[in-house]
């Protein structure tokens, strides 16, 4: 696969082809394997993020520790914000369904990871179900998401443990802006302007959940993520373009996560797990998990 | 080389890559040890595994990967309730392995009829594992490809043997290690294979009267 965006959008603009296409190609060669297998596994992954949109939805999960759970049906059945009604609240939903799904065991497709596997679903199927679009625009928007993602994986990190939450929820908001930004009819060019929007803005980001537990704040990681991912798509459409490469704004991100304390990678040691608040939960919840 | 695959997957029960769907794969390796589900079974937690494996159900997903569950399967869930109903006797403690284990690290100790073995392996993140331990003798075990471990008497042309024993079945070799504790003690083999070798390679091999055992690893990477 690519390991600089700069160069897939180079040969995908050259050649008047889609990223996804470019991806799907690319794997074929690199796999020894028909495009028509990989689309199928894309298709599989597919099916499991709708299902777990699904099951989010219905607010009836509990996380093991009870610290997460039921959010994701308040944005369905819940008083009305500024953006009710539109696609934006529809995809936070949707963010938050997954990971609770995720925090309760159930199934979901750890894209890029299990802690980031929220954004890119509900960005995704939102934005499908707002545009009427078929699955087979989703297996290629999957496609175009996986290309940014191992691009990301060669030059930077997709561990929470490695390089911060930036690594996980914002790099999934990286991958959900460029897939969302093709997907809707944006250029190659468009897509990695989308992608340094969004990763830009996630940059920093620490890996602080309480006890060590995928549950808190990730679930609404998830959601900020996606929201970051949709201003992004919003802006990259309207012909916005930043001025530091996608490339660039990746390294850096590796380059933060190297650089960041080992408290803010996902030891439970910083941040919003060291809180007096966050320990307190965490302590309580834990002898919870024990007794069942 | 990164796979789109790698990146939009695995396909899982969450909540953690690295505490669940690692953790269960650590489990399906361990279960090739002894050739199927074991009778009893000691697993014993290290680092974050012992820390927060619970909120994890870093338990749930080993137990569940010794009865032969794969990360995707839902009855993870409940798969300490199907051990009890099925009489897999596990036990968890908590341990201190060496200073220079992973984090997410887990020595896990099986028997079954008259087998046992013991296996240390640690979840390296992302569902990704690596087995660093199997009765005593280091090897490194990705779980990548299908895998054949066993031990053998130390002696001139073993190994021609059992490479031509494979390309007879048809068997391509990704990787083969040699280790051993001393010079003429038993030497342990790990090969690792780029296709699924049926019983009967298993069978042969241990036919070879200087072969002590020999076990398959499947792959348990997607």
């Amino acid at each position: 696969m690519y390991r600089s965006l700069a160069a897939a959008v180079r040969d995908a603009e050259s050649r008047g082809i889609t990223l996804a296409q470019l991806a799907l190609e690319t794997e074929s060669e690199d796999q020894g394997r028909p495009v028509s297998e990989i689309r199928d596994a894309l298709k599989r992954a597919l099916d499991v993020m709708q299902g777990a949109v699904q099951r989010g939805l219905t607010g009836d999960l509990r996380s093991a520790s009870g610290l997460v759970g039921g959010d994701a049906a308040k944005l369905v059945n819940g008083p009305a914000g500024p953006l009710a009604g539109t696609p934006f609240r529809d995809i936070l939903a949707r963010a938050l369904a997954v990971q609770e799904v995720n925090a309760a065991m159930g199934v979901i497709v750890a894209a890029p990871t299990a802690g980031g596997a929220g954004v890119l679903p509900a960005v995704l199927t939102g934005l499908a179900a707002a545009r009427g679009l078929s699955d087979d625009a989703l297996v290629d928007a999957l496609a175009t998401a996986g290309l940014i993602g191992a691009v990301v994986a060669e030059r930077a990190s997709l561990s929470g443990a490695e390089g911060g939450c930036q690594a996980e929820t914002g790099a999934a908001a990286g991958m959900a802006a460029g897939a969302g930004t093709e997907m809707l009819g944006g250029s190659p060019s468009q897509v990695s302007h989308a992608v340094a929007l969004a990763q830009q803005g996630t940059l920093g980001l620490v890996c602080d959940p309480l006890g060590g537990l995928v549950e808190l704040p990730c679930v609404f990681r998830n959601a900020t993520g996606a929201a970051i991912a949709l201003a992004a798509i919003e802006m990259a459409l309207a012909g916005i373009g930043f001025a530091i490469p996608a490339d660039e704004v990746i390294d850096t991100m590796g380059e933060i996560g190297r650089e960041m304390d080992v408290r803010y990678r996902e030891t439970a040691g910083g941040g919003l797990a060291a809180t007096p608040t966050g320990r307190k939960l965490a302590r309580e919840r834990l002898v919870q998990i024990k007794r069942g | 080389m990164v796979s789109l695959l790698d990146i939009i997957g695995p396909v899982m029960v969450g909540p953690s890559s690295s505490h669940t769907a690692g953790a269960c794969r650590l489990g399906l390796l361990a279960r090739g040890l002894v050739g199927g589900t074991p009778e009893r079974a000691k697993i014993e937690l290290h680092g974050s595994f012992a820390r927060t494996g619970e909120g994890h159900g870093t338990d749930k997903a080993i137990v569940a990967g010794l009865m032969g569950f794969r990360p995707d399967d839902d009855r993870i869930r409940t798969a300490l309730e199907i051990a009890e109903r099925e009489g897999l006797d596990y036990k968890f403690e908590k341990t201190t392995l060496d200073d220079e284990a992973h984090p997410n690290s887990v020595r896990i100790t099986l028997e079954r009829g008259d087998r046992s073995s013991t296996m240390v392996g640690s979840s390296l993140g992302a569902g990704r594992v690596l087995v660093t331990q199997i009765d005593g003798f280091p090897v490194e075990v990705s779980g990548n490809y299908h895998t054949i471990v066993l031990v053998a008497e130390d002696i001139p042309g073993s190994i021609a043997k059992i490479a031509s024993l494979l390309a007879d079945d048809g068997l391509n070799i990704a990787t083969l290690r040699l280790t051993r504790q001393k010079r003429g003690g038993d030497a342990f083999m790990v090969i690792e294979l780029d296709d699924h070798p049926d019983e009967i390679v298993r069978d042969h091999i241990r036919s070879l009267p200087w072969v002590r055992w020999a076990f398959r690893l499947d792959k348990v990477s997607a």
